[in-house]
């Protein structure tokens, strides 16, 4: 269920808008924040807040990256891997973290703490290898740095 | 944050300080004393023309006269209803990552420059479109735009002016196509970010219906320097046909990866051997990107070319978003073809055929050649497909995933036979793919 304090966000993001689907991406972060995922019935909800059909809330989950049906765990990490990235050695350190973490890419550890992706181009290219953990970067890693990020995570 | 520039001019000299951070700071260095004036005593027209003599152009990859495209927007005579600015800091072209440093570190500086495109294109709002992971530049900016208006900077008079405006920030959702101008308003819309036919231009059709120029970051924050200096300062900066300085960004194989803020025209190999330091570990330069992986690689022997369209176009590439990424020489061409193409398939928007297609063929068959399973047809049938693809979709996406192929073809066919003949990549320290 979307809750008042959610619905509240959402109207208020509506309102930012000069017609109200503009504020739909905006609804679909709050969502995702609150909850920890757009699930099936989230979107159905949305679909009825928004006056569309539901396929086009779920639609839009599906083309964005961002959005997800299921949670991801507590803290999601990313390893950019683009060029520049790559150039600097970041799958090395992809598959160090896939060690460390016991997991592999698009897949969360057993105890639900991290979930473990990679990305396009992060915009840190000077900075590379990088990770991204929710909104916050991590530039000029190496594999123990980017260990010790992870291991001071909750 | 951003790490600073290495080398700093007009656009950067502040990034550094606080100058361009607060309000306050922004305002000790005369900020917003130029777009006050405008607004105050200006015209849109004044200024449409300052604009078009400077010859600015966008830096969002296009490069189109900014002036121009202002010019586009219907005048004073249209009173149908509201028009809107949009601005685009969806940065998303791997290797680019300028604007970055520019919504983190002078926002005040940008909402400056969108004040004076919003007069001079008559827009009541601005949607600021910050692409989602940018987590940083979006605190900075939330910030940055409620300071401006507790202090009337924005609003129903801003700076005291009769002109009223309001900035919109809309957080993006991780989807590269939304970077494409009618793609990101589709995207601002609610809708997915599949861009549009063009005509109608968003000049005419734009956001809502209504009429929309979309300039990118970097374009906005050259404006308040054009408007304070005048247009023949800037255009005493650059090349002829490409005036101003500009944000590059290097990455790669280089000693001092980073941002260098100088005039546009400046030789390639200064860049790299210069200001970035030469290849690290004292390898020798194999090849550059020279504006972001959309844009054709230069192979080492072609590296002595000013940056500036004008030049690059001669060697069959383009400025784009000045993203330079730099390979030396342990670097397999046939693993940069498997992350191009890579990327390009999984952010074409589906709509063209050609595109969704043609993106995940050249991704399969560069991706047979490098696993050592390549035939000898498969160099012809990659040129086949990208000829294919090539100005003939919705959007430029399809010419961007088709012109870094392209490039490699051209300068590093060796690469290529050489796998398809041993089975296996000639470079055993090259770096290595997930
Ligand atoms: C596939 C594709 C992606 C693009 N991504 C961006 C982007 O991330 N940022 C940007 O400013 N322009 C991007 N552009 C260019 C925009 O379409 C548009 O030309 C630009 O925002 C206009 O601003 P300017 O004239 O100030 O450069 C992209 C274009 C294409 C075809
Ligand atoms: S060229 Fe590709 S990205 Fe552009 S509209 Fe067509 S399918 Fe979408």
């Amino acid at each position: 269920m979307i809750g008042e304090t959610l619905r509240a966000r959402i109207d208020a993001e509506i309102a930012r808008f000069p017609v109200k689907r503009g504020g739909l991406l905006g609804a679909l972060h709050i969502v995702q924040e609150g909850q920890g995922c757009v699930s099936l019935a989230a979107s159905k909800e949305l679909a009825a807040i928004f006056d569309v059909f539901p396929v086009e809330v779920i639609e839009l989950v599906r083309f964005y990256n961002f959005f997800h049906e299921s949670p991801r765990g507590r803290h999601q990490v990313y390893v950019c891997t683009n060029l520049p990235c790559a150039l600097r050695g970041a799958n090395v350190l992809l598959k160090g973290l896939e060690q460390h973490l016991g997991v592999g890419v698009g897949e969360t550890t057993a105890d639900g703490r991290v979930h473990l992706g990679r990305e396009e181009c992060l915009g840190a290219c000077a900075n590379a290898p990088m990770i991204r953990v929710g909104g916050v970067y991590h530039e000029d890693l190496d594999l123990a740095g980017a260990c010790a990020v992870l291991d001071a995570l909750e | 944050m951003q790490k600073v520039p290495f080398t700093t001019g007009y656009l950067t000299a502040h990034c550094g300080d606080d100058a361009y951070g607060t309000l306050d700071g922004y305002k000790a260095e005369g900020g917003y004393e130029t777009a006050r004036r405008v607004l105050k005593k200006g015209t849109p027209e004044d200024l449409i023309e300052t604009l078009k003599a400077s010859g600015l152009q966008g830096r969002g990859g296009a490069s189109f006269i900014a002036g121009q495209k202002w010019s586009f927007m219907p005048g004073a005579e249209d009173d149908t209803g509201p028009r809107y600015l949009v601005c685009n800091a969806d940065e998303s072209e791997p290797g680019s990552f300028k604007d970055r440093l520019l919504l983190e570190r002078a926002p005040h500086l940008l909402l400056e420059g969108i004040l004076l495109a919003a007069f001079a294109i008559r827009a009541e709002k601005t949607f600021l479109y910050v692409r989602g992971e940018y987590g940083e530049a979006i605190r900075v900016l939330t910030r940055a735009i409620e300071e401006a208006r507790a202090g009337k900077v924005l609003g129903p008079r801003a700076l005291g002016s009769r002109f009223a405006h309001d900035v919109v920030l809309v957080r993006g959702a991780g989807a590269y196509i939304c970077g494409e101008e009618t793609g990101l308003l589709e995207s601002l819309e609610g809708k997915k970010g599949q861009p549009r036919k063009k005509p109608p231009y968003p000049a005419e059709n734009g956001v809502f219906g209504r009429p929309t120029t979309v300039n990118n970051v970097e374009t906005l924050c050259h404006v308040p320097h054009i408007v304070e200096k005048g247009a023949d300062w800037f255009r005493g900066i650059g090349t002829a046909e490409s005036p101003g300085n500009t944000l590059f960004g290097v990455s790669g194989h280089v000693v001092r990866p980073g941002l260098y803020e100088l005039p546009l025209g400046t030789p390639l190999d200064e860049i790299v051997f210069e200001h970035a330091g030469g290849v690290a570990g004292g390898r020798k330069l194999k090849a550059v990107i020279p504006g972001g992986l959309s844009m054709a690689v230069l192979p080492a022997g072609q590296v002595d070319v000013p940056m500036a369209n004008e030049f690059l176009r001669e060697r069959q590439t383009a400025l784009g978003t000045g993203g330079i990424i730099v390979m030396d020489d342990t670097t397999c061409m046939v693993r940069v073809a498997c992350i191009i193409t890579h990327f390009f398939r999984e952010e074409s928007c589906g709509q063209c055929t050609q595109c969704r297609e043609g993106t995940g063929w050249m991704n399969r068959i560069v991706s047979r050649i490098e696993r050592g399973e390549g035939r000898f047809e498969d160099l012809a049938l990659l040129k086949d497909v990208c000829a294919k693809m090539e100005g003939k979709t919705i959007c430029a996406f399809a010419d961007a995933a088709a012109w870094p192929v392209q490039g490699l073809l051209r300068h590093f066919p060796q690469d290529f036979q050489s796998h398809v003949t041993h089975g296996q990549c000639p470079y055993p320290g090259s770096f290595v793919l997930a």
